[in-house]
């Protein structure tokens, strides 16, 4: 049976979902978001440039080949994230969403309280809710009775590349909800992105990472690579760990 | 007349809607959203809605971003 991570009633065969920012140019986030293998890639909603007729991201990101879900990023306000939604869609991107309210610019932690109330409007309003959120599983319990799709516990804070700073909170929040569980921010290599999926997560998103490496598309593979064997490796049932050895060859036989 | 579009001045000639307004800017209106003083103009109004003195356009699309 195929292994796929279903969100908001679409199926996908990749578990890792990358962001579109940050690249030192379009050719490289090309060739990056192809060697990750993603087909959910994430993109920010921001004023047209009036100034020059720049190259807009829709011509190198194919919204055919690729599910671009739109974040809001950079909003601080219930009110702005669900009025950066509301353009998104109507910009013509479907309605799945990763929600974002940030609580304080120094960390980038989400603001809970906002983040909670923005996700049962935009549910209400037909959105398939990807909410970016702390590592605490009783929110991420409150976002799966909103009607989220999904719940996204950071690793870290965004862009730090710590990679997940507490996977007991991470099991514990998959003990607790039904839903997917997809760990977003704060990966910084590619064992944090196997251990992710080891976990038992259903995906795990990004950006800088890949973006911020010496080589990006390199990185971009290495992404691919990871969550694929975290994923065979959780699978596949690790054994327990134990504080002494046992053997790996037969006692019996031994000749000396 | 004068509007605000995405938070500058900018004149415009009277009778214009939101369509000759992106027709102007060069603008496909496939890749944007359009608000109108904070209401999200619909993309089959952009040809009936018509431009005021002062009203306040955004007008957004994607950019990269995580």
């Amino acid at each position: 049976m195929a292994d796929t991570l279903t969100l908001g009633g679409r199926t996908f065969r990749s578990r890792l979902l990358v962001g579109t920012g940050k690249y030192p140019d379009y050719p490289t986030m090309v060739r990056a978001l192809e060697a990750s293998g993603a087909e959910i890639v994430t993109v920010a909603v921001r004023r047209v440039n009036l100034d020059r007729a720049k190259e807009s991201l829709l011509d190198h990101v194919d919204p055919k080949r690729y599910t671009l879900l739109p974040n809001t990023a950079g909003c601080y306000t219930e009110e702005d994230a669900v009025r950066t939604c509301l353009l998104a869609r109507e910009a013509g991107m479907a309605d799945m969403v990763k929600l974002e309210v940030i609580g304080d610019e120094k960390t980038l932690f989400p603001d809970t309280p906002a983040l909670l109330s923005a996700a049962k409007r935009l549910v209400k309003e037909g959105f398939v809710v990807l909410p970016y959120t702390n590592d605490d599983p009783i929110m991420a319990k409150r976002l799966e009775d909103a009607g989220c799709a999904a719940v996204m516990p950071l690793a870290a804070p965004i862009g730090s590349g710590l990679g997940i700073r507490n996977p007991y909170n991470i099991r514990i929040i998959l003990e607790t909800v039904k839903v997917p569980v997809i760990v977003d921010a704060g990966v910084g290599s590619a064992s944090d992105a196997a251990v992710a999926l080891e976990l038992g997560c259903d995906g795990v998103l990004m950006n800088t990472a890949i973006a911020g490496a010496k080589n990006p598309v390199l990185m971009a593979e290495a992404m691919r690579d990871a969550v694929t064997a975290g994923r065979k490796s959780f699978l596949a049932g690790r054994i327990p760990r134990k504080l002494y050895a046992t053997a790996s060859s037969p006692l019996d036989g031994t000749f000396f | 007349m004068e509007i605000v579009v995405n938070g500058d001045p900018r004149g415009v000639a009277p009778g214009s809607t939101v369509a000759s307004l992106l027709r102007e800017l060069s603008l496909p209106a496939t890749r944007v959203a359009v608000e109108r003083n904070r209401e999200i103009v619909r993309k089959s109004e952009y040809d009936a809605v018509a431009l005021s003195t002062g009203d306040r356009i955004e007008i957004v699309t994607f950019v990269g971003g995580g």
